[in-house]
């Protein structure tokens, strides 16, 4: 397990320079041989991929949403009768992730590029992973029983390439790299749009204090992390392990407490 | 942070939907509230109202084991104190009983697996951060000593040993019945992460309730006096912590307020409470200890498929993971709000 290359890799998802071209779903799909997930019908707006999942593993969200009232002297809001959101949504490869602690197989692991990546031989289905991510993005396969994800292209990386989303992207709106790189380079993107007078603009999931100790793939976003299906608080759920294994502690020597007064009660009759 | 409030997507697309019922399409114009009342916070948006969560991928095999593996390890721990205060017909009984749970459970993990064949694999690793892990051990050191020391007991064969392996299970069986609560608990979901304080005395007492009501059902009156007891004390934990983590869940607890998981959680109540009842009033009769430790039983299933079913509506009304996390985060952003739960 220790790191041949120390680098911690991930990607940067400018949200403000994504066009909804889906060149990433596309790309993902073909480059890792991701079956069909259905042809549905989702009524929401340009977007019928829907969410990600065991067959999805980058999904462009598409909102067509009113302009902005209170700050609509910004010029991107007062040239059309909408707002254009989108956003190309990938597995986090938290920091602290917790599908990958609560695996009881060790099928999902850290890779040398500190990503987080499911060993589809070992993985038997127990899908424990599916709840604990606080995302939504870990899924099994029907027909299959395995859980999938992104792998952020482990493939690709161990061939000194870049992720098959992040090379087709035609826009720049999905950056690969060194992490910390990525992160220098979103603070300062980020500066440029807020002068360009989006003022919803921020960084999601950029922060190490957060409640998964940051993101390996974190976002540029121009409007609150739940409009895009995104949680605005995520926090690792094995955090609060240790408080519950102490209650559990305690309920089992309460039922050790309940078997020895049913004997020891003494003469009393019921 | 943000500038704006209204959750629904622009002009463009259809008008809000007007339906009631929890499905996704249904409601995917609507933020939050999954269609259910009580479920609102506000503006709380969601992207056209989907699911943040996954839903789990279980099924009933998971909390029917929940209730087997409970049962099997609070059996044995009255197995085996049974045999220390020499009561040996209850000690019998309640061997039986786990020898009869814990035959269960294994068969119902491995069909639970979406690759059955591969169930070793739990046993590459040992994990603390994995309570599957963790409980996959407790269960294989568990599992051959409370069936050893039930066949032992049935065949009369090796006593020393099958008392040897009675023991251990009586060692390890309040792990049992309590791993499983901290196995729910410790997911993103609100109604079972939100309730990991309560819900490992819940599922105790659950196991203690149908353990002393399975063992009591089962033994002549005479000698069913601790097992009695031990189901009214079970009883009295799993529906006093039930109540307790209905309190303290707030927004999050709403799937057992109401719904389908509410109406387990009732018939739940009802069952445990009829069955301690009766096991109260007439328990020295063997005509009413029966049924009090069938209705015992039954809540204690009934209590698993309850939380088990809350879980799944829990992940499916976004509102649940984003109201908590934004009144959180606005709270921590300076920006106005309060941070404690505001749903009735």
């Amino acid at each position: 397990m220790t790191t041949a290359e120390p680098t911690r890799m991930g990607f940067f998802t400018d949200t403000s320079v994504c066009i909804g071209c889906k060149a990433c779903e596309v790309a993902c799909k073909e480059w890792n041989d991701v079956p069909t997930d259905g042809l549905d019908f989702l009524a929401t707006s340009y977007d019928n991929t829907g969410a990600l999942g065991a067959d999805t593993w980058r999904h462009v969200a598409f909102l067509e949403r009113p302009p902005v009232p209170a700050a609509g002297e910004g010029e991107a809001a007062q040239d059309s009768g909408i707002r254009w959101l989108m956003s190309s949504d990938v597995c986090k490869h938290c920091t602290h992730a917790a599908c990958l602690d609560v695996c009881p197989t060790g099928a999902l692991f850290r890779t040398e590029f500190e990503t987080v990546v499911v060993q589809q031989d070992i993985c038997n289905g127990c899908g424990y992973c599916v709840p604990a991510c606080p995302f939504g993005v870990i899924d099994q396969r029907k027909g299959d029983g395995r859980v999938w994800k992104c792998t952020l292209c482990y493939d690709r990386l161990r061939s000194d390439m870049v992720p098959a989303c992040a090379q087709a992207c035609p826009t720049a709106s999905i950056q690969f790299g060194p992490l910390d790189e990525l992160r220098a380079r979103a603070a300062g993107r980020l500066e440029l749009v807020k002068e360009a007078g989006v003022p919803g603009a921020h960084l999601y999931g950029a922060d190490e204090t957060d409640g998964v100790g940051g993101f390996g793939a974190f976002f540029l976003l121009l409007d609150r992390p739940e409009v895009y299906g995104l949680p605005p608080d995520p926090v690792v759920t094995t955090r609060d392990l240790p408080a519950m294994w102490r209650s559990a502690g305690a309920a089992a020597l309460a039922v050790v407490g309940a078997v020895a007064a049913a004997f020891l009660g003494g003469g009393r009759r019921r | 942070m943000t500038s704006v409030d209204d959750p629904r997507p622009g002009p463009g697309v259809p008008p809000p939907a007007t339906t009631q019922d929890g499905n996704a399409p249904s409601n995917r114009w609507a933020g939050g509230g999954g269609g259910r009342k009580g479920r609102g916070d506000g503006p709380t948006a969601s992207y056209y109202g989907r699911p943040v969560l996954k839903a789990p991928v279980w099924k009933h095999y998971i909390p029917l084991y929940f209730f087997t593996g409970g049962l099997a390890g609070a059996s044995s721990t009255l197995a085996l104190a049974a045999q220390m205060a020499g009561n040996d017909r209850l000690a019998r009984s309640a061997r039986l009983a786990s020898l009869a749970g814990t035959a269960a459970s294994g068969p119902l993990l491995i069909a639970d697996l979406g690759r059955p064949g591969r169930f070793a694999n739990m046993l590459r690793v040992a994990k603390p951060t994995s309570p599957m892990s963790m409980g996959t051990w407790l269960l294989t050191a568990f599992a051959p000593s409370a069936i050893a020391a039930g066949a032992s007991d049935l065949t009369g064969l090796l006593p020393r040993l099958g008392r040897l392996c009675g023991a251990a299970a009586g060692v390890l069986g309040p792990g049992m019945t309590t791993y499983t609560a901290v196995l729910v608990s410790d997911t993103a979901i609100p109604a079972w992460h939100d309730a990991h304080r309560q819900l490992p005395f819940v599922f105790a007492g659950s196991s203690a309730a149908a353990a002393g009501g399975v063992a009591m059902a089962c033994t002549p009156a005479a000698s069913a006096r601790p097992a009695r007891r031990l189901a009214l004390v079970g009883a009295c934990l799993e529906l006093g912590a039930s109540r307790m983590m209905e309190q303290r869940l707030g927004q999050a607890g709403e799937p057992y307020r109401s719904g389908e998981a509410a109406r387990l959680v009732k018939a739940a109540k009802m069952s445990t409470t009829a069955g301690a009842v009766l096991a109260l009033a007439a328990g020295r009769r063997r005509l009413a200890a029966v049924p009090a430790g069938v209705l015992l039983a039954a809540g204690s299933l009934l209590t698993r498929l309850a939380v088990f079913r809350a879980g799944f509506e829990s992940a499916a009304d976004p509102g649940a993971t984003v109201g908590p996390q934004r009144r959180r985060r606005r709270w921590s952003d300076g920006l106005p709000g309060r941070p404690e739960d505001t749903s009735s």
